[in-house]
């Protein structure tokens, strides 16, 4: 019983941050600087390590499909499964998974270590919003960086799926086939499919962690605890979203 | 220029505001099933210095927390102005500012960014401006040398003296200090309460201190309120504490050291 509640407060308070966020939207301009800042620490630095992540995910679709469909001869569609899973599915997921462990903490553990320090309390007594400061240029720049990342995510797993098909002895499929094959069964809306699921991830990840950081009651202990709390919410989050995200984009 | 009485002025320039006063009528504030405040009602003066003693834990920084808004009574009201404190328009209208215990400085920004982010968040001035006014606020504080350092390169007096001045470069008509001596050498402790005064006496600010500093109640308060188990049970000009009537206060303030019944072999709550 305790748990619901606990449950039913963090999604409520998790509400309330939302609307208070959304309802300083026109002071963006004036914190185009903070922005900048926030794309380039969600974006910019998580590229390199999403690049490596996508391009392995990509090779390893194409390896257990290769070993699969050569039994029955249906190699020439490696190109169409890889495509169609990387877009529709493994992009989105693996880029908002990356980014819960790696942005999500990063926010949780600097927002708890503020409201533990009473940072945030000093920044309500100066009648300056956390909301406004601290969440909203963040929940932007997860906008506008997420479709990026995730379209880079999706290029560089289909260019691992074509290495690996072209290289390995018993697939060998030239990568003009392997593309051919890509873009013969799947349409631009696959891959639109993918972004918008990305933007429900990338923006409720930055939310969630936000709120969670934000919370934090105690001593520094606390900070630890909340950013485990973030990351395993954050996880949880992702793969509830993404089936009812899909569902409601299949209809 | 001494500011005329009831009226605030501003360190920067020569204007004027009214004097703010506080009141706190009938406070009470639970934790759960803890009660910290046990309805506590006081009222501070426009200008005048107003000391909290307490022994630690005697809810005195809860009951600094429901002046500035940050935490909500139970029941009983606290007014600033004339005005709610729990309502957001009051930190619109009056200027308060807090000196956190430990200073609460922006970890990841500049002492002058810390002093510069009240300023450009409201857009109370252009760049030029704000550099006027927070380097006239380190002058105050005598801190121009470390306006380029980070809070992690400051010593403990350091970090308290760059919160005031945080404080004071919002003009506050309210200011509020938790435990601004605490943790501090003697010399460097006085040097606070010395600042206090002065902040006071040449700006005629509303100023509320809490403080367990015997030095500092003594010397620069203009009345003391004592808070033990959350009630309030001494209020009054600190000559009277010289030689406190009741034993309870007089063993607060001028505790002895007994080794032969110590008070933590007392058996006590």
């Amino acid at each position: 019983m305790r748990q619901l509640n606990r449950i039913l407060e963090g999604f409520g308070s998790t509400l309330q941050l939302l609307f208070r966020s959304l309802s300083f939207l026109p002071t963006l301009p004036r914190q185009f600087g903070r922005f900048i800042e926030q794309c380039y620490l969600i974006g910019y630095t998580t590229l390199p390590i999403v690049a490596i992540l996508s391009f392995f995910i990509g090779s390893v679709l194409a390896l257990q499909a290769g070993y699969s469909m050569q039994n029955f001869g249906a190699k020439q569609f490696i190109g169409s499964l890889v495509g169609l899973s990387m877009a529709r599915e493994l992009g989105p997921v693996m880029v908002a998974i990356l980014l819960a462990g790696r942005v999500g903490s990063a926010i949780t553990a600097e927002l708890a270590s503020m409201k533990v320090y009473q940072e945030i309390d000093a920044l309500e007594t100066m009648n300056i919003p956390p909301a406004r400061m601290l969440v909203m240029p963040r929940l932007v720049a997860i906008l506008v960086m997420m479709p990026v990342l995730t379209i880079i995510a999706d290029l560089v797993g289909w260019f691992g799926g074509a290495m690996v098909s072209k290289y390995t002895g018993f697939i060998a499929i030239d990568p003009p086939a392997y593309f051919a094959a890509l873009r013969r069964f799947m349409t631009f809306e696959d891959v639109l499919n993918g972004l918008i699921k990305a933007e429900f991830f990338g923006f409720g990840i930055v939310l969630v962690c936000c709120n969670i950081g934000l919370n934090t009651r105690g001593g520094p202990r606390e900070i630890g605890a909340a950013v485990t709390r973030a990351v395993v919410t954050s996880l949880i989050l992702i793969l509830v979203l993404d089936y009812f995200v899909t569902k409601a984009l299949m209809n | 220029m001494t500011p005329t009485p009831n009226t605030t002025r501003s360190p920067f320039s020569d204007t004027e505001t009214a004097a703010v006063a506080v009141t706190v009528a009938e406070l009470s504030k639970s934790f759960g099933k803890t009660e910290v405040l046990k309805k506590v009602s006081f009222n501070v003066e426009p200008g005048e210095i107003f000391v909290l003693m307490g022994p630690s834990g005697s809810g005195k920084s809860v009951l600094l927390k429901h002046v500035v808004g940050l935490e909500i009574p139970t029941s009983g009201k606290v007014t600033v102005d004339g005005l709610d404190a729990t309502s957001e328009k009051t930190r619109q209208q009056v200027r308060m500012a807090l000196v956190f215990q430990a200073g609460a400085l922006f970890n990841s920004m500049s002492v002058y960014d810390n002093l510069a982010l009240y300023l450009r968040e409201h857009r109370l001035a252009n760049e030029a401006g704000i550099r006027a006014k927070v380097m006239r606020a380190l002058q105050i504080l005598s801190l121009e040398g470390a306006v380029k350092k980070f809070p992690s390169e400051l010593s403990g007096g350091m970090k308290k003296r760059v919160a005031i001045a945080r404080a004071l470069v919002m003009e506050p008509q309210l200011m509020m200090y938790d435990e601004p001596t605490s943790e501090l050498d003697p010399v460097m402790g006085a040097t606070i309460s010395e600042i206090i005064a002065t902040l006071k006496e040449q700006y005629h600010v509303t100023t509320i201190v809490v403080s367990h500093d015997r030095e500092l109640a003594l010397n620069i308060a203009d009345r003391v309120g004592i808070l033990m188990g959350g009630e309030l049970i001494f209020i009054g000009p600190p000559s009277e504490l010289r030689s406190p009537k009741s034993p309870r206060i007089d063993d607060f303030l001028n505790p002895k050291i007994d080794l032969k019944n110590p008070r933590f072999k007392q058996l006590e709550t």
